[in-house]
């Protein structure tokens, strides 16, 4: 079947009535094929003589590491560079694109890792945001909402057009973008690293969603570094590392294991190796803490905690059970309402930030942009952002640059932080560096609690595994760890005890080694644990 | 914790010199754009003066002599004979004009780096300005350098208590600093015109809203004896911004005020107590405002009127943002400024040009700083890309 109604779109004003968009049977993707695509950067060949080949009805994962070159190759493809070498076809036909729209009009659709959505408008005012459905001069709302009704309904997507995008969660925040690119009549869709923002729910839901966009014969191709997703949904698997196609897998024969080894280039540990724990005295004693989130709700509700030294304490639950006022509460970025925290027998309850740093509390925090880095200054003056004023990063008021430096290059080689130069800004770093930088940080400083809130998001798998042992190397230094993750695999592989969370209070402490996966599971859905146990 | 052990010397300084031969933002880049801003305003204005019926060479070389060369010299004008004397006092007049511009330019800078939008320098100025001339006459019999010194701080303190309130307020109630300072502004203009016609007016200045005279051990002595006239507030200007400059980048504090600017929730974070450095950010830019009303005060009028300020709150936003908000860079900033103002008089003497055309030109500067879009586009300067560094892993072996 061929449908051209999307390449007369004018790129204006709304989509040709007739055309793709109100088609009721579901169309053919074009076969994409990429041929020979080199892009070189300054310094860098970021894809070298990279080929790869989408089917219609498939979902292609372009699997790597950050750095593997996955969204030069993608953003070559949605027409924001232009390949210094190589072709691109679509149904056998060379293109090529000079900008994104001229993407679109060749049904190529792009879902960011960063959404470009405006909170305050509806789904569908955002879906027909630049391409608006008019009746004369006015808005034809309605016939927005029924198309986004439609698709939605077509792909499962379960989106409500009326709804307003403020009140979204970031998986619908997602299905919104989807359809805005089925709206707008892609047939290939690109998703970039699409499940890195959501929670294991969400992410489940989504691969169903990818499986049945795919059925009605849309080809997806699905940038990711992880590894259950790309086996739990793909149809076919390119593994790009420096650059190069590093191979090709097929879903139903690869493991975990080999597909990690063809990204990293090595053997990697899927599971941590670690020791039993030899726990020491309580660092970290709460009591009946209670705190307040953003809109006033408690959502901290009377936890009692303790961690001791040399363990490693994991906090499981669904994300929004209360686990970042916790953590901010600890931290003294937010205020208790009620109870004690103890750090080391020093009551800090409601101490200002920098006594808790003093007081030897190291903090990886799970949101890196608003609390983990200064993205303007410097990668070196990002290494020093809460001991700055000490010695030997100061004397007196005076900032001693060579110690600042000295330390930067240490950091930078010993947590592998990719940068040609600790002297550029931070946020010149690509966003698993900038993780390795905070975590760096963190776990460089002297003390004897560390607070580590989704150290590993965002991470490739080799990061992952170097930031685990690193976790394992601090608790068998003595250190107490909380460790707060949405990875349940992550809790139950590094955890000594587990702790986990459900509307602001905890639910069950359970044993680290002997816990699963379904226990926790239970616990974290808000069953008791007899439930749990029976 | 597991410190990383320290890298081999031998290792670690093949590293550093790696990392030192990657080009920074240079300063090339930062200095460009401001450049070609003035000069794209310059020909703009050129442009306007011809439709006017103007000549806008005549009008420049007007402008030329006025502010850095000989009056005459270009022009021919042959009333006036060309000295050594005239020239220099032309570069006088620019600098004297651009003193208070630095410093002024300062105080919206440093707020800058703070994150804060320092609006009130007005106000401040004038804060500051009250209270030097309150100094400077009516003591007296004091000793020149005490009486001097007495007065200039008496100017920052009163610029520095002004511009708190604002910082304050932001930090313990998130009142805008915007808001208030505009607001301050107005109330410091009315307090002006009510003080220097009531208590503080002089009363041998008829109908002339004036204050007395500021008392001669109070007023700041010249750079160099002579009919020249420079005097010192401009080399305190130049040694205030390179200080600042200092402060910025060298101390602690100035690292809490960056960092405060550039994140503040980080700040927090880090352990930096945010309110408090957003009240110590607007305490110094207000404490400089003052500094340049002193210096208005004791370098040049030696009283104080209600027309005092020729516009400093509003032209030093403009300095500030030409400058990039860089204490250094606001110096040459001021300097065209001062040389525009300076200028413009001569230049309507020799071409009957009106004066306002400067201001025409000033605005310009503002717009093509303000939108630099525009002029990377005029001149295809291409934007230091300011892309995610994607470098592909390296064997360990070749570090």
């Amino acid at each position: 079947m061929i449908c051209t109604a999307p390449a007369q779109y004018d790129g204006r004003n709304t989509l040709p009535d007739a055309g793709a968009h109100e088609r009721s049977e579901p169309m053919t993707a074009p076969t994409l094929e990429l041929r020979g695509i080199t892009k070189r950067f300054p310094g860098v060949v970021a894809n070298d003589a990279i080929d790869l080949r989408v089917e219609p009805g498939q979902v292609h994962a372009l699997l790597g590491e950050n750095g593997a070159g996955k969204s030069t190759l993608m953003n070559i493809l949605y027409g924001l560079y232009q390949p210094d070498d190589g072709q691109i076809l679509l149904d056998g036909e060379p293109v090529r694109f000079s900008g994104p729209r001229e993407a679109i009009a060749r049904r190529i659709g792009m879902v960011h890792q960063h959404f470009m959505l405006v909170p305050p408008l509806t789904v569908a005012e955002n879906v027909m945001l630049g391409h608006e459905q008019r009746r004369g001069p006015l808005l034809d709302r309605e016939r927005a909402e029924a198309e986004v009704r439609r698709l939605s309904e077509q792909y499962g997507l379960d989106v409500d057009p009326t709804a307003h995008v403020r009140d979204l969660s970031v998986g619908m925040q997602q299905r919104v973008e989807i359809i805005k690119a089925l709206y707008r009549g892609a047939d290939l869709l690109i998703l970039d690293e699409p499940t890195a923002v959501l929670t294991p729910q969400e992410a489940d839901e989504l691969l169903a969603i990818m499986r049945g966009l795919a059925a009605q014969g849309k080809a997806i191709i699905f940038i990711t570094h992880k590894l259950r997703e790309v086996l739990a949904v793909a149809d076919h698997i390119t593994v790009l590392r420096g650059g190069r196609v590093a191979g090709t897998a097929d879903p139903k024969t690869a493991t975990q294991a080999s597909l990690a080894a063809l990204m990293v280039g090595r053997p990697v540990l899927l599971h941590v190796e670690k020791g039993p724990g030899h726990p020491g005295e309580p660092v970290l004693e709460v009591y009946d803490l209670a705190v307040l989130g953003d809109r006033r709700q408690r959502a901290v509700d009377g936890v009692t905690l303790a961690i001791h030294a040399g363990e490693i304490l994991g906090l499981a639950g669904v994300e929004g059970n209360g686990q970042n006022e916790l953590v901010e509460a600890l931290t003294g970025l937010r205020h208790a309402e009620r109870g004690q925290i103890m750090v080391g027998g020093h009551d800090l309850t409601n101490a200002a930030p920098r006594r808790f740093v003093e007081r030897g509390v190291a903090h990886i925090p799970a949101d890196r942009h608003k609390y983990g880095l200064v993205l303007e200054q410097s990668i070196a003056d990002n290494f020093v952002l809460s001991t700055y004023y000490q010695p030997p990063f100061a004397r007196g008021l005076r900032r001693v640059f060579s110690a600042v430096w000295d330390n930067a290059v240490r950091l930078v080689q010993a947590f592998d932080v990719r940068t040609p130069s600790p002297a550029l800004p931070a946020g010149a770093l690509s966003g698993g560096n900038q993780q390795k930088a905070v975590v760096a940080r963190e776990m460089n400083r002297p003390a004897g609690l560390l607070i580590a809130a989704q150290p590993t998001r965002g991470l490739d798998i080799g990061s992952i595994e170097f930031i685990h042992k690193q976790l394992i190397a601090a608790r068998d230094q003595g250190m107490a760890v909380l460790l707060v993750s949405a990875e349940l695999d992550e809790i139950l592989s590094l955890s000594d005890r587990i702790a986990v969370i459900f509307k602001g209070r905890i639910a069950a402490v359970v044993d680290g080694p002997t816990a699963t996966a379904t226990e926790l599971g239970v616990l974290m859905a808000g069953a008791t644990p007899e439930k749990a146990a029976g | 914790m597991p410190a990383p052990p320290p890298l081999p010397p031998a290792r670690r300084h093949a590293l550093i010199d790696r990392m030192r031969r990657v080009r920074l933002p240079g300063l090339g880049q930062s200095i460009l754009v401001p450049l070609l801003a003035v000069i794209t305003a310059l020909l703009v204005g050129a442009v306007i003066i011809l439709v006017s019926g103007g000549n806008p060479v005549r009008a420049y070389e007007g402008l030329y002599e006025g502010s850095i060369g000989c009056p005459g010299a270009l022009s021919g004008d042959a009333g006036i004979q060309v000295t050594r004397l005239v020239c220099a006092s032309s570069v006088t007049d620019t600098l004297i004009t651009a003193t208070p511009f630095v410093i002024a330019g300062l105080a919206v800078a440093f707020a800058f780096k703070g994150g804060l939008f320092n609006i009130g320098v007005e106000g401040q100025l004038l804060a500051g300005s009250l209270a030097t001339v309150l100094v400077g006459y009516k003591l007296d019999g004091l000793p020149a350098a005490l009486h001097i010194t007495l007065a200039l701080a008496a100017g920052i303190a009163a610029g520095a208590v002004y511009g708190a309130i604002p910082g304050l307020l932001k930090a313990y109630t998130g009142a805008h600093e915007v808001i208030v300072t505009i607001m301050l502004n107005y109330v410091a203009g009315t307090m002006t015109s009510y003080l220097l016609s009531g208590v503080m007016k002089d009363p041998r200045s008829g109908a002339v809203a004036r204050t007395p005279y500021i008392d001669t051990a109070a007023r700041l002595p010249d750079v160099w004896p002579g009919p020249e006239m420079l005097h010192l507030g401009a080399v305190f200007a130049v040694l205030t911004a390179i200080g600042l400059w200092w402060v910025l980048q060298r101390t602690t504090i100035g690292y809490e005020v960056r960092t405060v600017g550039a994140n503040p929730h980080a700040a927090r974070y880090a352990g930096m107590s945010v309110a408090r450095t957003v009240a110590l950010t607007m305490a110094v830019a207000g404490g400089l405002a003052g500094m340049a009303g002193a210096i208005e005060v004791t370098g040049v009028n030696y009283y104080h009127t209600p027309g005092f300020s020729v516009g400093y709150g509003f032209d030093s936003i403009a300095i500030a943002l030409l400058g990039r908000a860089h204490p250094v860079g606001v110096i040459p900033a001021a300097l065209l400024f001062g040389a525009l103002r300076g200028g413009s008089s001569r230049m309507q003497f020799l071409t009957q040009i009106p004066v306002d055309i400067i201001q025409v030109i000033q605005a310009l500067v503002l717009l093509f700083v303000a939108a630099p879009a525009i002029v990377r586009w005029l001149y295809r300067v291409r934007q230091r890309p300011h892309t995610v560094i994607e470098e592909r892993p390296e064997p360990a072996a070749s570090v």
